[in-house]
């Protein structure tokens, strides 16, 4: 049996954007989205955007079949007691199965308050998302790491509609954009007061990419001390144009700060290239690169878990093995 | 005015002894036999911010956790940093609460308390980290909160500008008490119990409170109350087809990177 409500199921993903451009995060979970409605045998995905109605049309593009717009009046997603009054509304009306949020800073909070105030579940930090038959019901199962990542949980919500999660981040990758139909449906937002006061939204400049969005991340860990630290790791980043991170020893070990750190309690990766220096792979590390396209891991214990989570692995002496790397691949890197 | 604030604190495995948290094969249940516990790490900060804004304005520093028998011990840590009270919900029937039930027992607890003005929780923790519940907490008590606090600046006793961390930068954002405020690790160095601290604790009372005598309704909080529930557990593997080069370092590198180039990485 379908879940359906007026003849349809529906997935929902709430939408974040900033500055005229749609997060990468609400991107991939239009993609999961369209999966989970194909593994429900049919139905919508619907996007709820607020403001930004010149983005509406690249969402349909990605996956929805409607975009409930909210933009009269428009105000800011950093009003979060306002998404969550907006979210609130709109469920009650429209009744999904099934609403995806990032896992971002505002994402979080506004979640959090739509689950309380609906009373439903909310499943934070998804690694995958499915459609499970269980006790013959097609039901979001959702799994975690817990427990400093060391145990996948598979999480349900049986009883309560609808049934929600997070994802962070770098979890999922957007497919390309498609020229597609759908509905574009203004929303009118009931007028109330924010019981916060935003004074001032303040932007750091950042200098190097984004650790979620880079396309090859060198990750120090631990071992690192037998070379006296971080220099080899930001060389060999040179070298492949990529991002600097650091495993949460390097972090304690003051190598490098605690937003460049990789893991359960860090930032999520899914770069092209992934290259592990010193890095021994404990579970909490892993879950936050499971997605890398190719690992490739240098350290000097052959029984390490990460000689198992990676695709190619060079067991030595980093003292050795970190100047020939850097000189080879700086060889080929200066020759294309 | 005095500032009555409420901490909430939740006892965690000791960070180091994470994979030693294995699956019961039979139960199917975790075992953390054996594994240390502690004030989860970002709990301690929020309670040291209370302690600075009790210093400051005078009032009580009460501290609230829900947990297991053995939780009571987060709580001696708590008065050994100079926490004024601390209450501890101890129940069968909170047990198995995923984070909207563990936001109810905690509202439950606080609307029994007199008078506070506030609250504040650690932004997320080290075992389950869902950054969820300070948020619910707020939205079950009908109060304004702000998660990703980086730093607290009294305007006037009764109205806080906050530094909220977002990805791109920060926000400042004004709240009116009484509200939910969740910080980060950054905002203060937390103290460590000292001797005297330790000795005064142990004249302080901890209550134990049951689901009864908050009045709890038993179809909101522990495993009845949880809309979310496990499905299923399994220890995490992430495990590739990887292949570990052999040969002198230099071959090794050298067979590396020709790997990376078959691959079109490079």
């Amino acid at each position: 049996m379908n879940p359906k409500v007026n003849g349809e199921s529906q997935v929902w993903v709430w939408v974040e954007h900033h500055q005229q451009e749609l997060a990468k995060v609400s991107l991939g979970l239009l993609g999961k989205a369209r999966e989970l409605c194909q593994q429900l045998g049919g139905g919508e995905v619907a996007s709820v955007l607020v403001g930004a109605e010149e983005l509406a049309a690249e969402l349909i593009d990605h996956g929805s079949d409607k975009v409930y717009l909210a933009n009269n009046p428009p105000f800011p997603l950093f009003e979060t007691e306002l998404c969550t009054h907006l979210m609130t509304g709109l469920i009650q009306s429209h009744q999904p199965e099934i609403i995806l949020w990032g896992a971002t800073s505002l994402g979080r909070e506004t979640a959090s308050r739509v689950a309380a105030k609906l009373g439903t579940g909310l499943t934070a930090h998804c690694i995958d998302l499915c459609i499970e038959e269980i006790n013959g019901k097609h039901q979001l199962v959702a799994t975690v790491a817990g427990w400093g990542g060391n145990l996948t949980l598979k999480i349900i919500c049986p009883q309560r509609r609808p049934q929600m999660a997070t994802v962070k981040p770098g979890i999922l990758s957007p497919s390309p954009r498609e020229k597609r139909n759908g509905e574009v449906i203004p929303v009118k937002v009931e007028d109330k007061t924010p019981r916060t006061d935003i004074v001032e939204v303040v932007e750091e400049q950042k200098k190097a990419k984004s650790l979620e969005e880079a396309e090859v991340v060198v990750v120090g860990g631990w071992g690192l001390n037998s070379v006296g630290g971080f220099q080899a790791v930001g060389e060999l980043a040179q070298i492949l144009k990529g991002s600097v991170a650091g495993t949460r020893p390097a972090v304690d070990a003051g190598w490098i700060p605690a937003e460049r750190m990789v893991g359960q309690s860090g930032k999520t990766v899914a770069p092209q290239l992934l290259v592990t220096l010193g890095v021994s792979g404990a579970a909490q590390f892993a879950t936050g690169v499971l997605n890398s396209k190719l690992i490739l891991a240098v350290d000097k214990d052959p029984h390490a878990p990460i000689f198992e989570m990676a695709d190619v692995g060079i067991v030595g002496d980093l003292q050795e093995v970190l100047p020939l790397l850097i000189d080879k691949l700086r060889a080929i890197k200066g020759n294309t | 005015m005095p500032c009555d604030i409420v901490v909430c604190v939740k006892q965690v495995p000791h960070p180091d002894y994470l994979n030693k948290i294995s699956i019961d094969p039979t139960g199917g249940t975790i075992e953390r036999e054996g594994v240390p516990a502690l004030i989860n790490p970002g709990d301690r900060n929020a309670l040291e911010e209370a302690l600075g804004i009790r210093d400051r304005f005078s009032g009580r520093v009460i501290v609230l956790t829900m947990g297991p028998p053995q939780a009571r011990k987060a709580l001696e840590e708590a008065l050994a940093m100079d926490a004024d009270d601390a209450i501890h919900l101890c129940d069968r029937a909170f047990a198995g609460a995923d984070t909207l039930a563990t936001a109810q027992a905690l509202a439950y607890g606080i609307r029994k308390l007199e008078h506070f003005d506030l609250i504040l929780c650690g932004n997320t923790t080290i075992d389950s980290g869902t950054g969820q519940v300070a948020v619910q907490l707020a939205e079950l008590l009908d109060l304004p909160s702000i998660i990703d606090a980086e730093e607290l600046t009294f305007e006037d006793e009764r109205s806080l500008l906050v530094k909220r961390i977002w990805e791109r930068g920060y926000i400042k954002v004004r709240i009116k008490l009484p509200a939910v405020i969740a910080v980060t690790a950054k905002i203060n160095q937390p103290r460590l119990p000292t001797v005297l601290g330790i000795m005064a604790a142990t004249q302080k009372e901890i209550k134990n409170w049951t689901a009864a005598d908050t009045g709890a309704d038993t179809g909101r909080v522990g495993l009845d109350g949880s809309p979310t529930q496990f499905f299923e557990m399994s220890e995490f593997h992430a495990k590739r087809q990887g292949e570990i080069l052999q040969g002198s370092p230099e071959e090794a590198v050298t067979l590396a990177i020709d790997k990376l180039v078959e691959r079109e990485i490079l």
